[in-house]
């Protein structure tokens, strides 16, 4: 009960972040010593101090935080979309067994299907607009969190299952109060799965179709050669993905306490 | 013609239970022609060699099972699917992970629809009755493998069952473990005068806790005996060691060996089948 050992406790806690840090740190401190003896050649890798540089330039100049927030929504937007959409369709392939077996390799197909290629189809549909990304990180994201609901909700114990007959539940109790919440740490994999699928194709459209957030931006500085500038562009890119995995992450733990 | 007459007091009746499985190597019967009658407040074990069909006799009492021939009363009403009366606890583990212990508990008292504080109440009283309290709120991965099955146990006795199934809960447990538990479920059982069929492999187990032993054959899986177990209550791991006891063991141990050597046989048979088939 002395607090000596809690502080000792609270210090572990903070050594696997501090190790962490200290790698991404370690990593550019490298990337400078090899660019500035030209052991990298500094027109195609800036020096990480440069691009720490122009952080400040791509902040005020090209409004990166309302792109931020622009790529951000686009993300959450496709992220609510393939939530309601895919887990929907997981449960129509787990209910009818026959969809199942008509359809379950195609959709399989189409999580390895570049659909970002699609995209001048989807121009036509949606236009030079914000849902013509959305759409696509939809549709590029929407296959895995189907076949993860499905592989969560078949992979129910059978035992838990003839729990709830032993208990006499209704079809719609024995699915809410045991099917779904047995799968649902599988779908949340699934989930999570279709964010990363959505945050990379939806970046690639931006860049393609040179409209939005942070996509834009890199096309537009690499495009007039500003590579510091670009590489910040990225880092930024990387910070979404940082912020929806951690908030993810928080969801995850809120939702199965303990495994 | 039943084996044995009706009474006031018989809460569950099984006559000429007949179960059939259509298998790869063509039908097999699992339960074959099992009637017995259990009475109110009575503890009956079931005990027979692997795959004799004790399972399959418990899915039909509990209504998992319902392409059987055959009927099978509670309280004077057949049961055709899951009746309220009738309380299983598995084998498996089988505790919602996702729900602590409280809410584990208080499941089928949910589904009733009882108000959330009273509900929470009767859960703690039968929480602490299987002797978790203190671990209310935990959650089924933190607790090991005996205290999660006493949170099934206590979920099922929850819903207040007249009848309580039990087919091997303490399978996956340590000797020890099993042991305690045994002493903890034998006292439950008596102070709810809860009337409980419980299927062990255990023939110790059985004979300790049992009013009466229902013996079966190894397939098809028929009423081999059906043993009363005359032994002064309240009973405690510590008689395990007394005379009496001992010749029950001995009586049905013969009564097993039989069956067993037998299955063994039919099994070793089927693998050198297998074995010389591929
Ligand atoms: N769903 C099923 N389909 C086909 N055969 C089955 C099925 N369930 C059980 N059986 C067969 O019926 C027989 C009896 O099975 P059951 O599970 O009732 O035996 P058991 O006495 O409970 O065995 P154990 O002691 O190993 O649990 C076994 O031979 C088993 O292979
Ligand atoms: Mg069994």
């Amino acid at each position: 009960m002395s607090a000596a050992p809690a502080r000792r406790i609270a210090l572990y806690n903070l050594v696997p972040p501090a190790l962490g840090l200290a790698t991404v740190v370690g990593f550019f401190v490298v990337m400078e010593v090899l660019v500035q003896t030209n052991v990298i050649n500094r027109f195609i890798v800036p020096p990480p101090s440069e691009i720490i540089g122009s952080f400040g330039r791509v902040i005020v100049e090209e409004h990166v935080f309302s792109r931020f927030v622009f790529t951000l929504g686009e993300c959450l937007m496709a992220g609510v979309m393939i939530t309601i959409f895919g887990v929907a369709g997981g449960f129509l392939l787990y209910r009818y067994k026959l969809l199942q077996q008509a359809t379950e390799t195609w959709v399989a197909a189409m999580a390895a299907a570049p659909v970002v290629l699609a995209y001048p189809l989807f121009m036509v549909i949606f236009g030079r607009s914000a849902w013509t990304i959305i759409m696509i990180g939809f549709v590029a994201a929407l296959p895995p969190v189907i076949l993860k609901t499905l592989e969560g909700l078949s992979g129910t114990r059978k035992v838990l299952v003839n729990v709830g007959k032993s208990f006499n539940l209704t079809a719609s109790q024995q699915f809410w109060k045991i099917m779904f919440p047995a799968a649902l740490p599988t779908m949340f994999v699934g989930v999570r799965l279709g964010l990363i699928f959505a945050l990379i194709n939806i970046v690639g459209v931006e860049f393609l179709i040179n409209y939005g957030g942070l996509g834009q931006l890199i096309n537009d500085l690499a495009e007039r050669y500003d590579l510091p500038g670009t590489y910040a562009a990225i880092c930024f890119v990387i910070l979404v993905s940082v912020v929806f995995f951690m908030s993810l992450e928080k969801a995850e733990r809120w939702l199965r306490p303990v495994d | 013609m039943s084996p044995t007459s009706s009474s006031a007091s018989d809460i569950l009746t099984a006559d000429n239970v007949i179960v059939r499985f259509e298998t790869a190597e063509g039908p097999i019967t699992a339960v074959d022609d099992v009637s017995f009658k259990v009475r109110q407040g009575e503890f009956l074990s079931v005990i027979g060699p692997s795959g004799c069909g004790k399972s399959s006799l418990f899915n039909v009492i509990g209504g998992l099972l319902t392409n059987h021939q055959g009927t099978v009363q509670v309280a004077g009403e057949t049961i055709n699917g899951p009746h309220q009366s009738i309380g299983m606890v598995f084998q498996e583990e089988s505790t919602f992970p996702w729900r602590n212990v409280v809410d584990n508990v208080a499941f089928p008292l949910e589904l009733i629809g009882m108000p959330k504080a009273k509900r929470i109440e009767k859960a703690r009283t039968f929480i602490k009755m299987v002797g978790l309290d203190g671990f209310e709120k935990r959650f089924p991965g933190e607790l090991s493998g005996g205290m999660r099955q006493r949170v099934s146990l206590a979920r099922t006795l929850a819903s207040e069952p007249k009848i309580l199934l039990m087919d091997e809960p303490f399978a996956a447990l340590d000797e020890q473990t099993r042991l305690l538990l045994g002493d903890q479920v034998l006292r439950i059982q008596q102070q709810l005068q809860q009337t409980t069929l419980l299927i062990t492999h255990n023939i110790t187990e059985a004979v300790q806790m049992s009013d009466r032993i229902l013996v079966m054959t190894y397939r098809p899986g028929k009423v081999k005996r059906i043993v009363d177990i005359d032994l002064p209550r309240p009973r405690t791991s510590e008689i395990v060691g007394s005379e009496a006891f001992g010749r029950y063991v001995a009586e049905i141990w013969n009564d097993l060996r039989e069956e067993a050597s037998r299955g063994m046989k039919d099994e070793e048979e089927h693998a050198l089948h297998e074995g010389t088939a591929s």
